[in-house]
């Protein structure tokens, strides 16, 4: 193989950027999966809604309050974007979602999944399908920063960096502080965490606006670098769903290993045989399935 | 065998069903269906059964064998572009073109089976779903599969190399295609008859005892495992059968087959009509179908409305519409 290091070095570097959103992503549905027992399917429509708060922040939310100079900038969307799709997030779970843990499993899949086409349905109907820019990006970012083997976009560097921040830090909350005891207590054993006076059905409002905030953040931080549209999340979803099969829903940090690993593997195979990039995940998915049906860091049921 | 009944609801269920086989709701429905092309737009009917002939089986699985796949489209998709690729251009009969579709999807299922049995309920789902994306990826890619465009102008071709199935019968203003018609009506009548029989046989009451409590029939000396890769690779080939069927329908094979909206509408379908139930998807299948119809030019409110239509049979209406019924009437449809 004649392919430049330089080459394999850059793609490796912009699969790193892509693992850190699967990261990112799958962290948000071990989290919402380990504490509610549902699959958010819903969570690609979050991630989506999250770059459209942005996006609308900037381009549009001047105009519609008559003054055009007013936009939300990149700072504050990536505060902002996460806590009103995280609201979202709330609404739906204390008027839908927590009358369904009683009942299968499957329901919650299945409302998610009916949640997912409504909203992007919607966007779709006001939003053009092949995608809007996002031009937001902060002056600090812009350009190129030189890591010795390579040029890297600055923006891109601090998309990784800002993820990996965000992932250590949802995984010292929940495996270092007391409310993360809380949260692995009621995942555990609900009946008893409630005996000993901790109030769990607010623990799992908590535990779905975290998630689902973990989601509108990525979308934000992806904005820039994607263009913003109502599909970007639905194929990524079926994507972070093999991730989170491939690690195991048994630990935060294998979500987050996973997914930084998958999105490195994904960018190489870019450069050693691109017909495959597409479907490396999933065929990785199926070997490990054949191997350790429970996922690389899950324990067997 | 007593022993296969761990349920005391369901032997009474299936012991009824036994004692209850009358042949009249057969017949009846096959009158009504063969007067149907006179009313309603032919094609449209002929889409209509397709559709319900893959909820049908979607449902063997999901219904009466407790596992969610959400990747049913590929098995679909797959037949339907293989079919057409049969018989436009290796110049197949239409009958050894499905026949060929469905035994590929067969194999499908053999192969994606082996692997998603090896997990359960929510996990099945998503490798299920991972699966048939992979599949997907697969027909974007193929040379044969037209990419975007998918597979246009398949033709219909002679039914055993003598009927000729693009024949169409004056009917007042109309053209009917009434050859194709009962060729499909046939098939997909066939596939129904055939997920009947199973629900109702003995394989069928293990299949049930499985989803009611797995532990229990593997303690009673079931292999589990096998049992349900035979109901997936039974619900995959029935599905691909439907896929083939509807491909000599319509005459075209897309993407849009092999998407996992598919695999997401055929599940609404199910659910809607109530899962478990053996009429409940075909009801499903007609009313998510006559929804698409009506809405087609409301361009993608369409999505919204199906997710609705989700949201609302989750929230309030678990057991579907066929399901809601037989609640009410104390019995089994």
């Amino acid at each position: 193989m004649d392919i430049p290091l330089q080459a394999i070095l850059s793609q490796a570097m912009l699969g790193l950027n892509n693992g850190a959103f699967y990261a990112l992503l799958s962290l948000g549905l071990a989290v919402i999966f380990g504490m509610l027992n549902v699959v958010n399917f819903a969570h690609g429509a979050f991630y989506m809604l999250g770059a459209f708060v942005a996006l609308l922040g900037y381009d549009y939310l001047g105009q519609w309050l008559g003054n055009a100079d007013m936009r939300l900038s990149f700072w504050a969307a990536l505060l902002v974007a996460p806590i009103v799709v995280g609201l979202l997030g709330v609404i739906v779970e204390k008027t839908m979602l927590q009358r369904l843990y009683k009942v299968d499993h499957l329901y919650g899949l299945l409302l998610t999944f009916g949640l997912a086409l409504i909203f992007e349905g919607v966007f779709t109907n006001y939003f053009n399908v092949a995608g809007e820019p996002y031009n937001a990006k902060p002056e600090v970012l812009e350009g190129a920063v030189n890591l010795g083997f390579m040029f890297f976009p600055k923006y891109r560097l601090f998309s990784i960096v800002l993820s990996l921040t965000v992932c250590f830090g949802v995984w010292y909350l929940i495996e270092r502080t007391r409310l993360g005891s809380y949260l692995r207590a009621g995942t555990e054993n609900p009946d008893v965490t409630r005996a000993f006076g901790i109030d769990v059905p607010k623990l799992r409002t908590f535990t779905y606006f975290l998630g689902v905030a973990l989601a509108g953040l990525a979308g934000v931080v992806a904005a820039p670098i994607y263009s913003v549209s109502p599909k970007m999340g639905s194929d990524l979803i079926i994507i972070v769903f093999a991730v989170v099969v491939i690690g195991g829903m048994g630990s935060i940090m294998g979500a987050i290993l996973t997914g930084l690993a998958l999105g490195l593997l994904e960018g190489l195979v870019k450069v050693f045989y691109p017909p495959l990039a597409n479907t490396v995940i999933f065929i990785v998915m199926a070997l490990v399935l054949l191997w350790r049906p429970a996922g690389l860091f899950g324990k067997e049921a | 065998m007593q022993s296969n009944d761990l349920n005391p609801t369901s032997l009474k269920m299936a012991r009824g069903a036994e004692q209850k086989t009358r042949y009249w709701p057969w017949l009846a429905s096959l009158a009504v269906l063969a007067v149907v092309p006179f009313g309603v737009y032919p094609t449209f009917a002929m889409e209509l059964m397709c559709f319900a002939l893959f909820a049908c089986a979607f449902n063997l699985l999901l219904g009466f064998g407790g596992l969610l796949s959400f990747g049913h489209a590929c098995f679909f998709g797959t037949a339907a572009y293989l079919t057409g690729h049969a018989i436009k251009v290796w110049g197949l009969t239409p009958e050894l073109g499905i026949l060929f579709g469905t035994a590929c999807a067969a194999v499908l299922g053999v192969l994606i089976g082996v692997i998603a049995i090896r997990r359960q309920g929510i996990y099945f789902a998503m490798v299920t779903l991972a699966l048939a994306q992979l599949v997907f990826f697969a027909c974007l890619q193929a040379p044969f599969t037209g990419g975007e465009d998918g597979l246009q102008g398949i033709p219909k071709g002679r039914f055993l190399g003598l009927i000729d199935l693009s024949h169409t019968v004056q009917f007042g203003e109309r053209e009917l295609p009434l050859a194709l018609y009962f060729f499909v009506l046939a098939i997909t009548f066939g596939g129904y008859w055939l997920i009947w029989r199973t629900v109702n046989s003995p394989f069928g009451k293990v299949l049930k005892a499985i989803r009611e409590n797995e532990a229990r029939a593997l303690s009673l000396g079931y292999r589990v495992d096998r049992y349900k890769l035979a109901a997936f690779v039974m619900s995959a080939t029935l599905a691909g059968l439907a896929g083939a069927t509807k491909t000599l329908v319509v005459g075209l094979a897309s993407l849009s087959d092999v998407h996992w909206h598919m695999s997401g509408e055929v599940v609404l379908m199910t659910l809607l009509g109530g899962m478990g139930t053996l009429l409940g998807p075909v009801v499903g299948a007609v009313t998510v179908g006559v929804l698409h119809h009506e809405l087609a030019s409301l361009g993608s409110w369409v999505t919204v409305t199906i997710g609705g239509v989700f949201v609302v049979c989750v929230m309030l209406f678990r057991r579907g519409i066929v399901g809601e019924i037989a609640h009410r009437l104390r019995r089994t449809i």
